[in-house]
């Protein structure tokens, strides 16, 4: 009677989910699929799309634009993203240590930027550097580290550093909590018996919380990874939607916006979108199977 | 040896503060510089407030709607976390308790969707809006949130743990519709859940700006990311009413962020260590 009666209500499944698989076939997987299709048409948002077959990836291939903006996105995350883990493990494991008053208090400064909207950290800190009017230009010249206010965002490589800094701003009190709860996760007997063999806090950091963190630092890469190479808001501001100076802040993305919304080049964007998903993939099978391999070495 | 280990101590709340200064100083130099003229903020680094938010104010109305922005923003994100809420909270609960075929490989494509990464489908979305006549309609940015799957994957780990079977069972004896079971028993029970969701849902939205930036047109319907962007291309010269104009974008979130840090601290985690 009982078994009955579930397998008689077990069908609601279906309604209860069904609205969730609706919009989803709809509203994401229908245009992922189309922007497929788009991507071996000359679509300009006009005429009507005409088939150029594998045409938009020939020319994809050899566009330097795309590779400098792929080489751009890569820097920016691999630099923020090294950062990121860096303070996240270091600062997680030192906010955890029992000597530390107050932790969450510094947990909830650290995570704030993670919240406040991208676009307005990109507009802050282009004020903050601008030539003229910015804050640190006259802050530097007051402790004389500098003669006459430095036009900073003529230059490429710092105008990468600051998108870096911000990046790293915006994200490392994220790492933080991810791997607070990676290190909570590590037994009490593990930390203690290390402790009463005589390593010191530094020792057992390396030899024991790291490489226990191991799967934490794992999902830590992909999300940098997969997040990364969407990089759009904050160099789209930095770089005045055009990657100023010289193209040293254009992002994949943003080059895909502006080939796209900007130059209605629609079926050469789509193929962009598809050329760096694959990257993507790529990377993240680099990635997945090297560290495959250094475990079996392990 | 005791002396070494305090040294350590000293190291490492210097590095705390440190950084926690780095984190607070951008912020207050914005509150600081809104108050202040071009000429103040030119000269040198503000510490105080100044005289001139009442006249930086009037030149930010002057030159954008700031306050529709802001309503705007607002209302896209409160729609978008109301359908995430409830259809993340209906989704989970077919996930979580009912044994239907397919169950398990369309929770695997659930969870597939998460990696997918958001702007692939960009310019088919753009395309498909224009065709059903969505472009420039919030509908357009607010619907695809009934899709959420994180959502669905938080809500039914709750879900899984804290709504016990015999209970939907004996409002199934008691007569009680499956919709009614949903509505007046188990969303109940799993509104923390919900609601910590609720909360990522709409920061997300009201920081969103690729979508509506490439979706809306009309200037009076933009929501604000993308008014604040436009304030500092254009009027980039009034400094004082651009740090006014990306102030009132963060308060909000400076709001947001002292009423729910601790619950969206707690929610960060879940997916992070379980996924």
């Amino acid at each position: 009677m009982n078994t009955r009666r579930r397998i008689k209500k077990d069908h609601w499944g279906y309604f209860f989910i069904f609205p969730f698989f609706a919009v989803f076939a709809v509203f994401n997987l229908y245009p992922i699929l189309y922007t497929l299709r788009l991507s071996f048409t000359d679509w300009d948002g006009i005429r009507d799309a005409g088939w150029v077959g594998a045409a938009n990836y020939i020319r994809l291939l050899g566009d330097r634009i795309f590779w400098k903006s792929v080489l751009n996105t890569i820097f920016i995350t691999v630099a923020a993203g090294g950062l990121q883990l860096v303070f996240g493990l270091v600062l997680a494991y030192v906010l955890n240590q029992k000597f530390i008053k107050g932790p969450h208090v510094f947990k909830n400064i650290f995570y704030f930027p993670n919240l406040v909207t991208a676009v307005s950290l990109g507009v802050l800190f282009n004020l903050l550097f601008a030539w003229q009017g910015g804050s640190v230009n006259p802050l530097l010249e007051s402790i004389g580290l500098i003669g006459e206010p430095v036009n900073w965002m003529i230059n490429g490589s710092f105008v990468r550093a600051v998108l870096i800094f911000i990046i790293w701003f915006q994200y490392f009190g994220y790492y933080i909590i991810i791997f607070t709860a990676g290190i909570k996760g590590i037994s009490g007997d593990i930390l203690e018996a290390a402790a009463i063999d005589g390593a010191g806090s530094f020792k057992t950091f390396i030899l024991i919380v790291l490489p226990l963190l191991k799967p934490v630092i794992t999902y830590a890469c992909v999300t940098i990874l997969i997040g990364g190479m969407q990089l759009f808001d904050i160099p789209y501001i930095i770089g005045k939607g055009t990657g100023a100076p010289n193209g040293a802040s254009l992002t994949a993305l943003s080059y895909m916006y502006n080939t796209s919304f900007k130059n209605y080049n629609y079926g050469y964007g789509a193929a962009i979108s598809y050329g760096l998903f694959l990257l993507t993939i790529i990377f993240s099978v680099l990635y997945m199977r090297g560290n495959m391999k250094s475990e079996e070495e392990r | 040896m005791k002396k070494r280990i305090k040294l350590s101590h000293i190291i490492c709340y210097l590095l705390l503060f440190g950084l926690a200064l780095v984190c607070i100083i951008p912020f207050y130099n914005i509150f600081m510089n809104a108050t202040h003229e071009n000429a103040e903020i030119a000269s040198g680094y503000q510490l105080l407030p100044g005289k001139y938010l009442a006249r930086n104010y009037e030149t930010l109305v002057h030159y954008v709607d700031i306050w529709r922005a802001f309503g705007n923003s607002l209302f896209i994100a409160l729609s978008s976390t109301a359908l995430s809420a409830y259809f993340g909270g209906l989704t989970a609960y077919g996930f979580a308790k009912f044994h239907f075929r397919f169950r398990n490989g369309l929770f695997w494509i659930l969870l597939a969707t998460m990696m997918l990464p958001a702007q692939l489908g960009l310019i088919g979305y753009f395309q498909l809006m224009d065709r059903f006549h969505l472009l420039d309609s919030y509908a357009a940015l607010i619907i695809p949130s009934a899709a959420n799957a994180s959502a669905v994957f938080f809500i039914r780990q709750f879900i899984v743990s804290a709504v016990p079977d015999s209970l939907i069972e004996s409002a199934r004896i008691d007569g009680c519709s499956e919709i009614r079971i949903f509505h007046k028993i188990v969303f109940p029970i799993i509104k923390p859940a919900v609601f910590t969701q609720a909360i990522f849902v709409f920061v997300n939205s009201w920081n969103n700006f690729i979508n509506p930036l490439i979706l809306i047109f009309t200037p009076e319907k933009l929501p604000l990311p993308v008014v604040i962007q436009q304030l500092n291309g254009t009027y980039m010269r009034d400094y004082g009413v651009v740090y006014l104009g990306v102030s009132i974008s963060v308060i909000p979130i400076v709001i947001f962020a002292s009423l729910f840090l601790k619950r969206i601290i707690g929610g960060v985690t879940v997916g992070a260590v379980k996924g």
